[in-house]
């Protein structure tokens, strides 16, 4: 069967299972925009590729499948740039699929060209740049391989147009061998050896913390892990990327570790024995300073990424491997030690852990009751949702307490930027988790700054009807910036101010075919949100007018130990 | 890491020196697919992740035209050899690593230098080069060109002596590496 380079790059994304992709045409890529129209892939035409590329990426959190996006060169391939990085330290699966200008004017400076793979060689798993049209069936196929295995990535395909118009003979590679990846090895199954080992410390900690990262929601793990708990009793923190890995509601479960982490999250692994790391990387807003992080612990790490073993922690037992077979290998090895204790007796450690439960639980104060507490509008967006439902945000305050008042009981309902911090991440993203999980109700918590950086995607919502809900909690500042500007420079504020009423997000959300709400009080807030959730035919928007002096809290200062964490005010008296 | 502590010599321009008896400096001899811009993914690693190198040498393999073999010399104090390696073999490009300890491994280097020369110092930098088994390579009116191979040291130690003369112009290539034989085999 002939077909030009256009025609196989779509039928190989068919090969592959794409069931939708994310893009916007331009000159270099419109050879491959015709055979779109007779495809089965769904096409969503997003105003803006950074949309594109989040939408892709929120698709692929909230499904496990990789998300696509599809941009023209120059301009159209460096607006992906952000998601590409984002995607990158999130090990989300996307492929992007850039056009290129025509081989014989690459070098020559020609309209629209860019080295894109060169731009993106530090940001991506890898990427490529096709020269014969007979390698598109095999290097898109390599492409998916290599973003979906091992630690997943972003991938970027680069397209030249000469080459979509010329014609090949439709092949599609068979087997793995036939994907021209002589040094692509990645491991799955952990050294039974050192997960014997693992198993020893285990039995011999005292106080242990199982430190869960985004790694035991890429390897579909989460049940796994709960047999783990269930077995040896031990808390669990999930970090940022990995909130819905383990229940909220779970009695082991202590929340969230990290510089806005849960006080017990925090403190449990600065006291602990050992740390079972499962898919984490001790990222730095995890471990405040390394120096002084969790002193006493000795350490097992897991991750399917050899190289995270001992880049920043040392572990006593590394392991490489995917976690869900290294936690079903350990089990096993639990097991097999008959009717031994698989643990000490944690009792001590529980009642410790209690403690710090009941004195330092999640705290704000609702002062005179004036003020919408943007606190208080997660728990009632959390309260009034069905279950299940898929929670986007921002980065911001708004994203610490969407991580923080939230109660996430199942994995793939938390969508987030977490190693790049993408303001402009919810908007698209959220867009993205819809399409890819229809049935479930998808609420971004997005803060007035981001909004506005990618707001124009709703556009693309309302055109696409795709219904998502987006709850602005506007304090009409940059309020994370203005939080360190308040705390470490004398309230010298620079910058951070962005009014509540410029723009009008209720006109806004109209003019881009959205309903618009808004709620100035806390009385305005439960009938606000329940009008949201009625709402099903079209993307709303809620603009909740937000308490702007509020702090995330508690907090490890940038670069102070984890000893150091600030609580509340109201809570400082008894530290 | 073993290392035999003569093996190395303290040299300006900021080539590996030992420290507390052991060199700084270790080689991996990386199997890299003959692809497009596979130099520029190990450099922009190496540079992305702080990673300083020494010297790098690429040539394509004799065995198979599909590789190519880069050998690097990295200096192990800014990094962990292991997460050196580690995060070279991510690389989609990169086949196979192989790391050689300088204790174990040949090592060999290559250097051009042309002098300029009086008639009194023409004859002592033939002679010199004679003594390091070098050639002259290229003879102009008032300037030689004289190549030297061999242990990085002692290219060192040449380009030492070599310092008494008026160089015009100097180019070594890095070294290139092989694990030593076993002579029982
Ligand atoms: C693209 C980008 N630019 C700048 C920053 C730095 N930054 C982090 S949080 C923040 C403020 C976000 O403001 P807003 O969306 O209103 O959220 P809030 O903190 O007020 O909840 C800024 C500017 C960033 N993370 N991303
Ligand atoms: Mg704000």
């Amino acid at each position: 069967m002939k077909l030009t380079g256009a025609q196989a790059l779509i039928k190989s994304l068919e090969m592959q299972g794409v069931d939708v992709m994310f893009g916007l045409p331009g000159g270099a890529i419109l050879p491959v925009y015709d055979p779109i129209i007779d495809s089965s892939i769904r096409h969503i035409l997003v105003r803006h590729e950074q949309g594109a590329g989040h939408m892709a990426e929120g698709y692929a959190m909230a499904t496990g499948r990789p998300g696509v996006a599809m941009v023209t060169s120059g301009p159209g391939a460096t607006n992906i740039v952000t998601p590409l990085a984002n995607a990158y330290m999130d090990s989300t699966p996307l492929i992007v699929v850039s056009g290129q200008v025509a081989t014989p004017s690459i070098g020559t400076d020609a309209f629209q060209e860019c080295d894109i793979t060169g731009v993106t060689m530090g940001i991506t798993k890898h990427n490529w740049l096709i020269k014969d049209v007979a390698d598109i069936p095999r290097v898109v196929a390599a492409a998916f391989h290599v973003a979906t295995t091992g630690r997943p990535g972003p991938v970027l395909v680069d397209l030249p147009k000469d080459i979509s118009n010329q014609p090949m003979e439709w092949y599609w590679p068979e087997t793995i061998d036939d994907l021209d990846l002589p040094g692509y090895h990645p491991v799955t199954l952990g050294d039974p050896v050192l997960v014997g080992q693992a198993a020893e410390l285990i039995a011999s900690a005292h106080r242990p913390v199982l430190y869960v990262g985004g790694g035991v929601l890429k390897a579909r793990a989460a049940e796994a892990l709960r047999a783990l708990a269930d077995r040896t009793g031990i808390p669990v923190v999930t970090t940022l990327m990995a909130r819905g890995a383990f229940p909220d509601s779970h009695p082991q479960a202590l929340g969230m570790p990290g510089m806005h982490g849960h006080y017990t999250a925090v403190t449990a692994m600065q006291r602990s024995d050992l740390l079972i790391n499962l898919g984490a990387r001790f990222d730095d807003r995890v471990t405040g300073n390394v120096r002084t992080f969790a002193p006493e612990a000795k350490v097992i790490h897991v991750d399917i990424d050899p190289a995270e073993l001992g880049k920043v922690r040392m572990p006593d037992v590394g392991i490489a491997g995917d976690c869900r077979q290294v936690i079903e290998e350990l089990l096993l090895a639990m097991d097999a030690h008959g009717d031994a204790p698989v643990v000490q007796d944690l009792e001590p450690w529980w009642h410790q852990i209690r403690q710090w439960q009941e004195r330092f639980p999640l705290h704000y104060s609702d002062d005179d009751g004036r003020a919408i507490k943007p606190q208080s509008v997660v728990e009632q967006l959390r309260d009034a949702a069905p279950p299940d439902t898929i929670v986007v945000a921002g980065v911001g305050q708004h994203q610490m307490w969407a991580s923080q008042f939230w109660t996430f009981d199942s994995p793939y309902t938390w969508v987030n930027s977490g190693g790049a911090g993408t303001m402009g991440f919810a908007v698209p993203a959220s867009i993205g988790a819809k399409v890819g999980r229809p049935d479930r109700t998808v609420w971004a918590i997005d803060g007035d700054g981001c909004f506005q950086m990618t707001a124009q995607e709703l556009v693309t919502a309302s055109a696409e009807q795709i219904p998502v809900k987006i709850a602005i909690l506007n304090n009409a500042y940059l309020g994370m910036v203005r939080q360190w500007q308040e705390m470490f420079y004398e309230e010298r504020y620079s910058e951070v101010y962005l009014s509540p009423d410029l723009p009008d997000y209720v006109k806004w959300a109209e003019a881009m075919g959205c309903v618009g709400i808004r709620a100035e009080t806390p009385e305005d807030v439960g009938p606000a949100i329940e009008k949201a959730n009625s709402i099903d035919d079209r993307p709303v928007v809620v603009d909740f007018r937000t308490d702007a002096f509020e702090k995330v809290f508690p907090m490890v200062p940038a670069g102070a130990s984890n000893d150091d964490i600030v609580v509340h005010p109201d809570q400082a008296a008894q530290r | 890491m073993t290392a035999d502590p003569g093996t190395l010599r303290a040299v300006r321009g900021g080539r590996p020196m030992r420290s507390g008896g052991a060199p700084r400096h270790h080689i991996l001899s990386v199997l890299v697919e003959n692809k497009a811009g596979v130099l520029a993914r190990v450099a922009g690693l190496f540079s992305r992740r702080g990673f300083n190198i020494y010297s790098l040498a690429v040539a394509p393999t004799d065995e198979d035209e599909r590789f190519s073999r880069i050998t690097i010399v990295v200096d192990v104090e800014t990094a962990p050899l292991e997460q050196v390696i580690m995060q070279l073999d991510k690389l989609v490009n990169v086949v196979s690593i192989d790391e050689l300890s300088p204790a174990e491994a040949v090592e060999r280097e290559l250097v051009l230098v042309t002098v300029a020369v009086g008639p009194t110092e023409r004859s002592q930098v033939i002679q010199l080069a004679g003594v390091f088994g070098g050639d002259v390579v290229s003879v102009g009116g008032d300037r030689l060109t004289i190549m030297v191979a061999g242990r990085p040291e002692k290219i060192d130690d040449f380009e030492g002596l070599l310092e008494q003369y008026n160089v015009v112009e100097l180019q070594r290539t890095g070294r290139v590496a092989l694990p030593k034989l076993d002579r029982r085999h």
